[in-house]
């Protein structure tokens, strides 16, 4: 499976994601943001960091860069797309996803191992992992505060598009797990089409023995495992 | 052509969380300031754009507040067109 790892200035995730994705077997690529297409690929990902040092919003300049257009084109055919902390920020900024990432409620930078409870085994993202299994994977991140609308809410809650949610270690939703405020302590969503998905931790550095923890691979033997229908853009 | 000088506040939406405000309210009332209720975190930001008129300015700013300087889910968004700051852009 080829991936493709769009890079912006200011991504610091992007070669832990490469590595990660050789890992699991598959071949990585990167992809400038400034590129217009993102070739022949079978899944996306948008690495964490802090593109344009978070500017304006972050994320919301990374949207305006040329490759967005490719990676919504992508997203639209049914490719899997993949964002980590500033990549999820960048999907919900995109309105690829839905909500938003707001200031931790704390107003400090978190970086911190959390517990995540797997909310649902039914994604191609979540596949991999038993139904609500705690993992435990590292949060690095000043603007992950997940905000929707009761509305909004209720449908991700009603449709099962939650994919992680913070707990404690072992796994029950307290105010004292949740690191940053976020609503329903959601960690983790996927898109209305099941294609695109974001998550403020970080899978991606928890794939080692290493690292502290191997539960982040989940994930990326899920996505690997999955044979896209669509023969990407 | 014109140049206008806008004034674009981008303010948390009412209700919504606001970290940043709550903390500076707190500081305030270790200043003594008790009376502050409530403290809001917005940005503010100053365009400087040529447009055929005021409407058109105001026009153009809305577009972009929708499609970029605010974020519709979390953001509500006022604009000032300073019209004592334009001036005619010598052709």
């Amino acid at each position: 499976m080829r991936v493709s790892i769009v890079t912006f200035p200011g991504s610091n995730c992007d070669y832990d994601l490469y590595k990660c994705i050789q890992l699991v077997g598959g071949t990585p690529e990167f992809r400038w943001h400034r590129e217009r297409e993102l070739g022949n690929v079978d899944a996306v990902m948008l690495p964490g960091g802090f593109s344009y040092g978070d500017y304006l919003r972050a994320g919301a300049i990374a949207t305006m860069s040329p490759i967005m257009d490719s990676v919504k084109s992508f997203a639209e055919g049914g490719g899997p797309v993949v964002g980590i902390c500033n990549g999820f920020q960048m999907l919900c900024e995109a309105g690829l996803l839905e909500g938003a990432l707001l200031r931790n409620r704390q107003l400090l930078f978190a970086s911190q191992d959390v517990h995540l409870r797997v909310e649902t085994t039914s994604s191609m993202f979540t596949g991999a992992y038993a139904e609500r299994q705690i993992l435990r994977m590292p949060i690095a991140h000043a603007e992950g505060s997940y905000y929707a609308d009761d509305e909004t809410l209720g449908r991700l809650e009603g449709d099962g598009r939650v994919l992680f949610r913070y707990t404690d270690a072992v796994g029950e939703v307290t105010d004292d797990a949740n690191p940053n405020g976020s609503a329903h302590g959601i960690a983790g969503i996927l898109n209305e089409a099941g294609n695109v998905m974001g998550m403020m931790p970080h899978p991606e550095r928890a794939v080692e023995e290493i690292l502290g923890s191997v539960d982040g691979l989940g994930l990326f033997e899920a996505l690997l495992s999955h044979r896209s229908p669509v023969g990407a853009a | 052509m014109t140049r206008f000088r806008l004034e674009v506040r981008v303010v948390p939406r009412p209700g919504l969380l606001d970290p940043e405000g709550k903390a500076i309210q707190s500081a305030l009332h270790s200043l003594d300031y008790d009376s502050v209720r409530d403290v809001r975190v917005g940005k503010l930001l100053y365009l400087d754009l040529e447009a055929n008129s005021s409407d058109e300015a105001r026009e153009r700013a809305e577009a972009m507040c929708e499609r970029l300087l605010a974020n519709p889910v979390t953001e509500d968004y006022q604009i000032d067109v300073q019209d004592d700051a334009q001036e005619t852009v010598p052709a």
